[in-house]
């Protein structure tokens, strides 16, 4: 009984009236769907839609459609459910895919409304007058203390004052995806685009190529718990450093890099031998509780002169109390990644099932840090799924300092979302160490892909916030004031702090 | 509790429905905070004078400069707030009362006589004046706390002062303390600012300090109590504008304790004075520049050391900076305080002749008033104009001990604002 | 007790009904071989205005009001070119809104709005002028002899035959000719009572019209994005030179010492200058 009882998601037609036959699409497909013989034949089973053959096609002659076979209706057992069964009984394996959750889970952003000014107070002209993004990450203390200069002014009392913050251009930093994981010349494009808005860019748990070294002052290095191209050189080749503890795609589980994305330059980076697996634990088996992370925390920045230090942890159910423990334990800042947050391979149970929208873990950590007094002691990065500069204003209002974009930054390189990052054979180069797929990035193309789409977004927020008008980010930043609910129960709008619309 | 002193024998339950004891009904008790389940807007005009040397000003002064800015208003809320008004008591707290009824101002009356020494009881002086109508019962008192009271609080007279006051606006329904520092009074009411002044006989005051302030509000108020100025001690605010990060502003003091329960930019804007005043003890420059933060284009052209400082006070004041159109005045026992929103889009025009500081929302307001000034002059945006009055001093109170829920509790009158008060 | 200090003692009429706010009675009007004059004194400025319109209806030239002080809209909406209002004392908020035509003088200073959309006429103001003076101003001409405040001269426009025409004397502050899109606009720093540099931040930022002169130099960083900064060269000074021998003539300035200092001219680079910044969808 050899056949397989999972028939192809999609249909690859090729209108052979206007095909060249020139083979670009076998060429250009990473997935090995076309084979050639006086022209190209596809096997639809092997298709993820990822358009590269279709935007490459110099005839316009290939169309994607759905595979439109019919299954009986039944709205317990979608055609998915069905098709992880057949799956499972031929294979016995663990589902893994790429890319964050896609099941239609309610999206609180999309029932979140921004306020704008009419009358009482004015809005204010974004393109004309200062429309101010600049913002600090790390810790501050609750006050400045401040002593005479003698002339009738003043100077910062002796340690006083904001240390080691990074400046931020604007609000919205590069997620942490690792060097493996994607290739080269994506870690390259997200470093330069990086450096020219004055932003930053995370290593992920893969090392830093010495490519990137100049990029320092712009990138944030990450330690996970297979500590990967970790070494005191390392640690001090960043702005920050990152604990990598948990993500929002695969909450409390490790990863796993196939042997086959372990090539020389990989294998350099993370310092281990060239085509071995590259396996994260679960946890980091020198955390096992907080304070073993406070612990952790001080022995980076004992290495690194007290840069700041910053955890990454999954938005989970009790995130706040989390959050709270790690900012007492001394971090400058949490990131947090809510439960449609990325990943290059994580297993389908996890990332459609664990885990707390991004939205409700950004209002309960602010709120809880505020209960606490301590907000000022550490930023909020958030991520997990920001699509839009809408997405980012309403995590910045409802408490965020900074968002974190990564499938965005790797849809601005060509993503389609076909969810194969796991399979390393992505036809775009991202998330795949062939090199021949590799180089089809041209890092000063991706870096000014990227640097376009954050200068549109930031755009897109300079409005937002002159509607609002209000002419600094600070001023929107934890305003949930700014923001109404439509068609969310009263239990999600109190825990949001955010009112109904209409009131 | 520190407050047990205090609570015993107090009235520990409201009543709830009023009617004098000639058994008149008055209708509903208005409280305070009824003003405000929602955040007001509103626009207005402002005045303040100061005259450095201490010498005094008679009240039509600011009666005059705001009634040339009539139109800043809509008859909904004037106010003033003179300060060296009272020199034959000048030691003495003064309590400006509003009680809503006669049995108001006799439960008021019984704290004050267990409490305090009463110097001096009085009703405010007034007249009638066409268009102020509705009027609460108007009482001052010159007192000061009872010494052995004093001693078993274990407070200074400051902070028993204040603690009076919460208790009073909280427990006393129909009664609220208009203004309880030393020489000083605020005089103020529902109609046009000339209006209510000409009402105190304000005429008859002689102060070197007088903030003045006209209210266009676009709710319809009908409490006394919520016209402006905004008291605590002798610190009286008057506000002009809408501040749009009224949200952010309210959720960064709350994560110091204070409760923003009026929903007023003026409740907000006193918050942050005590704050980076009183507790952060900042210099009142710095506070000012952190309630109007320079840009950060400025800050960077900035010498290195003035630039770190303005760098860490923003980047740690970020969340209580006002933003959206305002001009503010603080007046204090030492002298007045003006600011401007950071690009200026409300109007402030500052001037000053001899020893006269004087700011005004329009410069026909200083033309009122000053015969020749040597200046005139529209302040830059977020530089503070402050008028010190010699021998007087700061605007900080170091002989307050407050935490910031019994500010709230005293500028608010909402004792469940108090999380330390308990009432059984 | 220290003395009570010296002040402005109020008019007879207002000891008398001393502090009520304006006056609420209506003016009366002197009128001299076509010149009426007034006494605002208190006067609210509803009456005020009605009884300017109405020496005007009836014929006269020329309104003298004397003892003004904030009285709002002088000016406001009038029309014809051969009337002129003098105004002494400091003349209220948005004076000379939707002008068309007359000539307003004021002989003390002028408060916010003033030259608001007017499309013709004149106003000289003889102290200072507040924030937002000219907004969106079509036509004639506004001189100030002193400082000025915010946003001044924002959005200005020239159309058809139309081109208004702004000379400051002192200092102005930011956003000066913000969204300036026809005319010209004028600052010259000489009639100061504030410090600091001649003019504030974000100089032009916005403009896409017109040309903005300063007396002197500015920095890089004072300039919108939106405007290039060169050298007034001899043409430039041969268009400047007859607007400013009518502003020197109002006050009685000599042109030569204004023209004796190099002008700097700012102007749009685009008249789109955002372009590039949207993507259709």
């Amino acid at each position: 009984m050899p056949i397989s009882l999972i028939q192809p998601e999609f249909k690859v037609h090729i209108d052979y009236d206007k095909c060249h036959k020139c083979g670009r699409c076998v060429q250009q497909c990473g997935w090995s769907v076309y084979s050639f013989n006086e022209r190209p034949i596809p096997d639809d089973s092997k298709c993820r839609a990822c358009h590269r053959c279709v935007t490459y096609c110099p005839a316009h002659c290939i169309t994607i459609r759905k595979n439109d076979l019919a299954l009986r209706d039944n709205a317990n057992w979608s055609p998915a459910l069905r098709q992880g069964v057949w799956r499972q009984a031929e294979t016995g394996g663990v589902m893994l895919t790429g890319m964050g959750n896609d099941k239609p889970y309610l999206s609180i952003f999309d029932h979140l409304l921004l306020d704008a000014c009419q009358v009482t107070n004015p809005s204010i002209d974004p393109l004309r007058e200062p429309m101010e993004l600049r913002t600090y990450l790390g810790r501050k203390p609750s006050a400045v203390e401040v002593t005479s200069d003698g002339n009738g002014g003043f100077r910062l009392a002796e340690g006083a004052g904001v240390q080691k913050n990074i400046k931020l251009d604007v609000p919205i930093i590069f997620s942490p995806m690792s060097y493996g994981s994607v290739s080269l010349p994506v870690h390259r494009s997200l470093a330069m685009a990086a450096e020219r808005l004055g932003i930053l860019m995370n290593t992920g748990e893969g090392g830093l190529h010495a490519d990137l070294y100049p990029y320092a002052d712009n990138v944030i290095v990450q330690v996970a718990s297979g500590r990967f191209g970790v070494d005191p050189e390392y640690l001090n080749r960043g702005a920050a450093v990152e604990i990598k503890v948990g993500q929002g795609a695969k909450p409390g589980i490790g990863g796993h890099l196939p042997g086959e994305k372990i090539n020389r330059e990989v294998s350099e980076t993370r310092m281990i031998p060239q085509g071995s697996d590259a396996i994260s634990p679960a946890p980091h088996h020198d955390i096992y509780s907080i304070e073993d992370l406070r612990q952790l925390i001080y022995s980076i920045k004992e290495a690194t002169d007290y840069k700041p230090v910053g955890v990454k942890i999954a938005a989970v159910h009790n995130v706040a109390a989390i959050a709270s423990g790690i900012v007492r334990a001394g971090a400058d800042y949490v990131h947090l990644d809510g439960f449609r947050g990325g990943t290059g391979a994580a297993p389908q149970i996890i990332r459609d099932h664990i885990g707390i929208p991004i939205e409700l873990a950004i209002a309960a950590v602010d709120q809880r840090l505020r209960d606490e007094g301590i907000r000022n002691q550490a930023s909020i990065i958030a991520a997990g799924s920001i699509r839009s500069s809408a997405d980012l204003a309403k995590a910045i209002a409802l408490g965020a300092d900074v968002v974190a974009i990564g499938s965005a930054a790797l849809m601005a390189l060509g993503c389609h979302m076909c969810q194969g990052c796991h399979t390393g054979s992505c036809s775009w180069g991202l998330t795949t160490q062939k090199p021949e797929l590799t180089r089809r990035v041209d890092p000063e193309w991706g870096a000014e892909r990227l640097t376009n789409l954050v200068s549109a977004w930031s755009h897109e927020l300079q409005e937002i916030l002159g509607a609002l008008g209000v002419n600094a980010v600070e001023s929107l930043r934890g305003s949930r004031e700014r923001l109404r609910s439509i068609g969310l129960d009263e239990q999600t709008g109190r825990i949001l702090g955010v009112k109904p619309a209409g009131v | 509790m520190r407050y047990e002193p205090l609570l015993e024998r107090m009235p520990t339950t409201r009543i709830p429905s009023f009617t004098d004891r000639e058994g008149v009904s008055r209708g509903e008790r208005p409280r305070y905070a009824e003003e405000a389940p929602f955040k007001i807007h509103g626009g207005c005009g402002l005045m303040g004078i100061c005259d450095e040397s201490g010498s005094l000003m008679s009240g039509e002064v600011p009666i005059r400069a705001m009634a040339v800015q009539r139109d800043r208003g809509n008859g909904l809320g004037g106010g003033f707030a003179g300060y060296g008004i009272y020199p034959e008591f000048p030691d003495h707290f003064c309590f400006h009362m509003m009680y809503h009824d006669l049995r108001a101002k006799e439960d008021a009356e019984a704290l004050f006589d267990r409490y305090f020494q009463i110097d001096l009881a009085e009703p405010m002086p007034t007249r009638p004046v066409k268009g102020i109508g509705d009027a609460p019962l108007l009482w001052r008192y010159f007192l000061n706390p009872d010494p052995h009271k004093l001693e078993a609080a274990e407070m200074t007279p400051e902070d028993f002062v204040v603690h009076s006051v919460m208790l009073i606006n909280s427990t006393v329904d129909g009664a609220f303390v208009a203004s309880s520092g030393k020489n000083m009074g605020a005089f103020k009411g529902v109609g046009f600012p000339e209006e209510i002044g000409h009402y105190y006989l304000l005429e008859e005051y002689e102060g070197h300090t007088w903030v003045g302030h006209n209210r266009f509000p676009t709710n319809t108020p009908g409490w006394w109590g919520g016209a402006h100025p905004f008291t605590l001690l002798d610190w009286s605010i008057v506000h002009n504008g809408e501040i749009s990060s009224y949200g952010i502003n309210s959720r960064y003091l709350e994560q110091f304790g204070y409760k923003c329960t009026l929903g007023t930019d003026t409740e907000v804007a006193a918050y942050l004075f005590d704050l980076m005043l009183r507790r952060h003890q900042l210099p009142i420059e710095l506070a000012c520049k952190a309630l109007a933060s320079p840009l950060w284009s400025e800050i960077d052209r900035m010498p290195a050391e003035e630039q770190a400082v303005m760098r860490s006070l923003r980047a740690v004041y970020g969340p209580g900076m006002l933003n959206g159109p305002f001009a503010i005045v603080l007046g204090f026992n030492g002298g007045m305080v003006a600011l401007n929103d950071r690009i200026k889009l409300r109007p402030l025009v500052a001037a000053r002749q001899g020893s006269i500081v004087m700011v005004a929302s329009e410069e026909s307001a200083i033309r009122e008033v000053l015969d020749a000034p040597d200046r005139v002059w529209a302040p830059k945006a977020g530089e503070p104009v402050i008028a010190t009055v010699s021998g007087n001093g700061s605007p900080v109170h170091s002989d307050l001990h407050l935490s910031a829920d019994e500010v709230s509790c005293a500028v608010t009158g909402m004792l469940e604002t108090c999380d330390a008060v308990e009432v059984s | 007790m220290t003395p009570v200090t010296e002040l402005t003692k109020p008019a007879a009429a207002e000891v008398a009904k001393p502090i009520e706010g304006y006056l609420q009675a209506v003016p009366e009007a002197r009128v001299d071989g076509g010149v009426a004059t007034i006494d605002a004194r208190g006067i609210y400025y509803k009456h005020l205005n009605e009884v300017v319109r109405r020496c005007l209806a009836d014929g006269a030239k020329k309104v003298v009001l004397e003892s003004v002080n904030g009285q709002r809209y002088i000016g406001t909406g009038l029309k014809g070119a051969g009337t002129r209002i003098e105004v002494h004392g400091t003349a209220g908020q948005d004076m000379a809104m939707f002008m068309d035509g007359p000539t307003v003088e004021v002989f003390g200073s002028a408060q916010d709005g003033v030259g608001n959309t007017m499309n013709a006429g004149r106003v000289i103001v003889h102290g200072d002028a507040g924030d937002v003076l000219g907004y969106g101003m079509r036509g004639g001409q506004v001189f100030i002899k002193g400082d000025v405040g915010y946003r001044v001269g924002i959005h200005m426009k020239a159309y058809e035959t139309r081109h208004p025409v702004m000379v400051c004397g002192g200092k102005a502050r930011d956003f000066f000719g913000e969204y300036m899109a026809g005319g010209v606009l004028v600052l010259l720093g000489m009639d100061s009572r504030i410090g600091g540099p001649l003019v504030g931040g974000y100089i032009g930022t916005g403009m896409h019209g017109g040309v903005i002169y300063l007396r002197g130099e500015v920095e890089s960083w004072q300039c919108g994005k939106e405007v290039g900064t060169f050298p007034a060269d001899e043409k430039d000074l041969a268009t400047l030179r007859p607007v400013l021998e009518e502003y020197c003539e109002a006050f009685g300035i000599d042109v030569d010492e204004v023209l004796s200092m190099p002008f700097t001219k700012l102007v749009p680079i685009s008249h789109r200058p955002y372009g590039k910044l949207y993507t259709y969808v």
